[in-house]
């Protein structure tokens, strides 16, 4: 009976192969994927039990996380919760993160790989691991006055640095309060989600950089304009045709200006002036002669239809795909199916200001670790460079012109020479606009690059146009971070 | 003569002390490391906790080296350490205070008690041969207790496995017991039979076929299996117990006919019952698709949060007291393994299965040293029976094949499949000593033969 025996061992020793290879296709193979399930609440009370490090603005914390007593162990705050929601999200435990919260995770949840040593410390030192702090490169001033302009009018405001990038302020309304999504009350959360998902004013979207892009209008123009000073055929003294209206080719529609009448008495305009008075007719005019290609790739330069993190995720703006000359004319100035986000019309705000050099946008200034030592930080970036130093000095002059003496008065601040352009987005007959305007400044030494977009008019409604709505709010911004 | 040395065998009981005392470290160790965790200190029950587990296991050592001084030194340290182990796990879930009250001063009773009887049956049965008896009693007392919970009032459903008797305030899995009953009877009968059942009979495809009033016994307890699947709804002790038969068989008659036999009337029947039987179905689906969202809410739920627990615990574990295994239901009982894999690791969990396999090892050694065809065949069959409770257990647990209400020996939480389980333990222990002792010189046909040695 020992030879049966001793198959039966082998037998045992099979079956038990078996339970090795299963156990360790669990804990090893798929632990991964199963400890990143939805449904598995173990795999977040781990990540909860990390104290999640803070987001910090000037070196104090806009959200940071405080110990409870409860199953997850720590509790995550937002010190000024709406002000901030556009930038730093929410992080909860039904719904996931979030804009920072969520682009940051793994620096601030310490699974980063730049912290594996600091881990493996932790693990051997008994030490509670915990998450790196990042911070952001927002200005606490700009941003308290980019909310406290927009009042309680739907729309988004952002900051620029022209010089590297970094966004001072980023403002998003309506907003959210995002400690309601960070509750650990998960009916809480539940009751809190249906309500912000359900409101027609879309207050989780972020305006700023995602959500549904708007119709840029007259700032557009600011993009025509750079297309025929790049060609080399035109300066800021150029004529074009100023008509009251333009007739378009193989259309029976015209494009009107803004205001009754022509640009001028003589019927011509000159490219600076036209800026100046917003004049519709002569940039669908330029725009037609310049052609698709050239509005196109100047506006790919400024960045449209190009993805942009910084680190939060940005919806490429756009411009049409082969319209006809009719539609390309309404392009020209904004209109038809050019769609943009605020960041990127501040983009080609700053883009300008920098004397033709695109900086990345970005958010994140420097990631420290816990103890303070610096993990990463962020090196200004060159993104692209959309016009010749030149081209971008004649435009400075004519946004310039915009704000002393055209459409955007409003934004006038005493003592700084403020470059500036309105844009008052059409959408529908009868419909009020969206009220735009974009600006810089200094514009000999520009601090600060700034777009403004107020929903629906605002205040004004069916009155409104960029220059009464938009530039007070962008001038309230650029003095927050001027008088410094 | 004088060239002629016998060698002498050690009875190697240092070897067993020593290894004992590494189990002891291994087991005090971790509940010092749990009061670490949850309290901060080292408890304050240490010495009497640990004590008790200390005492209990060299009382079983003592009586080892006095009346079975020969017997296999590896299987009561391995059994002490998983007792240990289990111990350690069952007091670190008492801390998540799921019940009310606590669970591990009751399995260190349910501990003294296996390892008194272990003790009492070395010291009462001085032949394991005797018990080849009691073949028929033993059939008679194990298809009982294996029929136990199917009588009204007296058995319970727990977790829709109808394997549990309730008597007064105790509740117990008679089905435990029911295995060394059914491992003496399969050896006593099988020895007897073995002849006819492996000499007679076709050859069919290479296979000997047997004799069709030789299969009888096979059929019987194939529908008694099938009737635990169906009537009991467990698969694991179902399971169990037809496997350890025709693995008995096998051993037994050496033909591999009655494998391939045995192993399609086990399938063909568990497919018949699961075309037939929802509830059989349900186990199947929780299977073979746990994440299904309507599952997930509840049939699947336990079997899910032990995949999460394991995966959570990842290489190394979180540490004793660190994860949460207090999320699985019955991360005491049912679920112990999913619990160790959370917090002990896949190193721990690896560790773990490495003690049961030197554990089995041992067993079916001394099946292939013991001289006698009974022994064999009971050791065998216990050895074998430990190894296909393990898998039933981890495998359901790790998703290889359906999840049953097994325990695992040892580790799990409830005195049924404890004592049972160090009875199997002293079993083995006498076994061993008779398979590795010097044979006697005189004549040990009279020996064997002489009843009235068997202590009654």
């Amino acid at each position: 009976m020992n030879a049966p025996l001793r198959r039966l061992g082998v037998v045992v020793a099979m079956l038990f192969s078996m339970l090795l290879a299963s156990t360790t296709y669990i804990q090893f193979v798929q632990a991964d994927n199963l400890n990143s399930r939805p449904g598995n609440s173990r795999a977040l009370e781990k990540e909860y039990g990390r104290e999640r490090g803070p987001i910090l603005v000037g070196g104090q914390p806009v959200v940071d996380s405080v110990k409870v007593d409860d199953d997850y162990g720590y509790q995550r705050r937002y010190r000024r919760g709406p002000e901030y929601a556009a930038v730093t999200g929410y992080y909860s435990l039904v719904y996931g993160a979030s804009a920072m919260e969520g682009a940051a995770d793994s620096y601030l949840s310490g699974t980063a790989d730049q912290l594996f040593y600091r881990r493996l410390a932790d693990l051997f030192t008994g030490r509670q691991p915990q998450g790196a702090s990042v911070s952001l490169t927002i200005s606490a001033k700009a941003q308290k006055a980019a909310w406290d302009a927009l009042g309680d009018q739907r729309g988004a405001v952002v900051a620029i640095e022209p010089k590297s990038g970094k966004i001072l302020a980023m403002v998003s309304k309506p907003s959210y309060d995002p400690n309601l999504l960070a509750s650990h009350d998960r009916a809480k959360v539940a009751a809190a989600w249906e309500t912000l998902t359900a409101d027609a004013e879309r207050p989780l979207e972020n305006r700023a950089i995602a959500s549904r892009l708007y119709p840029p209008g007259s700032v557009f123009k600011l993009v025509t304009a750079a297309a025929a000073l790049s060609s080399g055929e035109y300066t800021a003294e150029s004529q074009l045709p100023g008509p009251a209206k333009l007739k378009l080719p193989e259309s029976t529609t015209t494009l009107p200006n803004d205001f009754s009448g022509a640009c001028s008495r003589t019927g011509k305009v000159s490219l600076a002036d036209a800026l100046r008075i917003s004049c519709n007719t002569a940039f669908g005019a330029l725009g037609m002669t310049l052609g698709t290609e050239a509005v196109l790739s100047q506006a790919e330069d400024f960045g449209f239809d190009h993805a942009l993190e910084i680190p939060l995720q940005v919806t490429p703006s756009s411009f049409p795909v082969d319209p006809s000359q009719a539609q390309l004319a309404q392009s020209a100035i904004g209109q038809f199916d050019v769609r943009v986000t605020p960041l990127q019309v501040a983009m080609i705000a700053a883009a300008i200001a920098n004397g033709g050099t695109l900086m990345k946008p970005n958010l994140v200034d420097t990631i420290n670790g816990a103890n303070l030592d610096v993990i990463h930080r962020e090196k200004p970036q060159k993104l692209s460079e959309p016009l010749s130093e030149d081209a971008a000095a004649a435009l400075t002059a004519m946004m310039v012109g915009v704000v002393e003496n055209g459409t955007g008065k409003k934004a006038q601040i005493s003592g700084v020479s403020v470059a500036g352009k309105t844009g008052t987005a059409q959408q529908g007959e009868g419909d009020p606009p969206h009220a735009w305007f974009t600006a810089f400044a200094p514009a000999d030494d520009p601090q600060i690059a700034i777009a403004v977009v107020v929903e629906d008019g605002g205040r004004l409604g069916t009155r409104a146009s960029g220059g009464a709505v938009a530039a007070p709010i962008a001038k309230a911004v650029m003095q927050a971070v001027l008088r410094t | 003569m004088a060239l002629v040395t016998s060698v002498v065998p050690r009875t190697r009981r240092n070897v067993e002390l020593v290894l004992l005392v590494l189990s002891f470290a291994v087991a005090l160790g971790a509940y010092a490391l749990v009061g670490i965790a949850e309290t901060g200190h080292v408890p304050a029950d240490m010495i009497t906790v640990g004590g008790g587990l200390v005492l209990l296991t060299l009382a079983l050592h003592v009586v080892t080296r006095l009346r079975a001084p020969y017997a296999d030194p590896v299987i009561l340290p391995i059994a002490t350490a998983i007792n240990g182990i289990g111990l350690v796990m069952i007091h670190r879930l008492d801390f998540v205070g799921r019940y009310g009250h606590s669970l591990a001063p009751r399995q260190l009773m349910w501990t003294a008690v296996g390892i008194v009887a272990a003790v009492i049956l070395i010291l009462l049965l001085h032949d394991h041969r005797g018990l080849s008896r009691y073949t028929y009693t033993a059939m008679t007392l194990g298809l009982v207790l294996l029929l136990l919970p199917l009588v009204p009032k007296l058995g319970m459903t727990l977790n829709g496995a109808r394997i549990w008797i309730r008597v007064g305030p105790f509740s117990f899995q008679p089905g435990e017991l029911a295995k060394i009953a059914l491992a003496v009877f399969f050896a006593g009968y099988l020895v007897t039979a073995r002849d006819s059942l492996s000499l007679v009979g076709k050859k069919v495809l290479g296979l000997q076929l047997p004799r069709g009033r030789d299969i009888g016994p096979l059929l019987l307890s194939w529908a008694v299996s099938l009737g635990v699947l169906v009537f009991e709804r467990d698969l694991g002790t179902s399971l169990l117990f037809f496997g350890l038969f025709v693995a008995l068989l096998y051993v037994a008659t050496e033909r591999m006919s009655w494998i391939v036999i045995g192993l399609s009337l086990f399938v063909g029947g568990a497919v018949v019952a699961w075309s037939l039987f929802s509830h059989v179905q349900v186990r199947v689906a929780i299977w073979l698709h746990p994440f299904t969202p309507e599952l997930l809410q509840g049939q699947s739920y336990q079997l899910v949060q032990g995949l999460y627990g394991m995966a959570s615990g990842g290489l190394l574990g979180t540490g004793l007291g660190q994860g949460s295994p207090g999320k699985i239901p019955q991360s005491e009982s049912d679920f112990v393994y999913a619990s160790l894999g959370e917090e002990l690791g896949l190193t721990g969990l690896f560790a773990v299965l490495v003690l049961y396999i030197l554990l089995i090892e041992r067993g079916l050694r001394t099946a292939i040293g013991v001289r006698d065809g009974f022994g064999k065949l009971l050791v065998g069959g216990v050895s074998f029976s430990l190894a296909l409770q393990v898998f039933v257990v981890v495998g359901g647990v790790t998703r290889v094949i359906p999840l049953t209400g097994l325990t695992l020996p040892f580790l799990a939480y409830g005195g049924s499949s404890l004592v049972s389980n160090w009875v199997i333990v002293g079993l083995l222990l006498r076994i061993s000593d008779s398979a590795r002792k010097p044979a006697p010189e005189p004549d040990p046909v009279a020996k064997a033969s002489r009843p009235e040695e068997v202590a009654a």
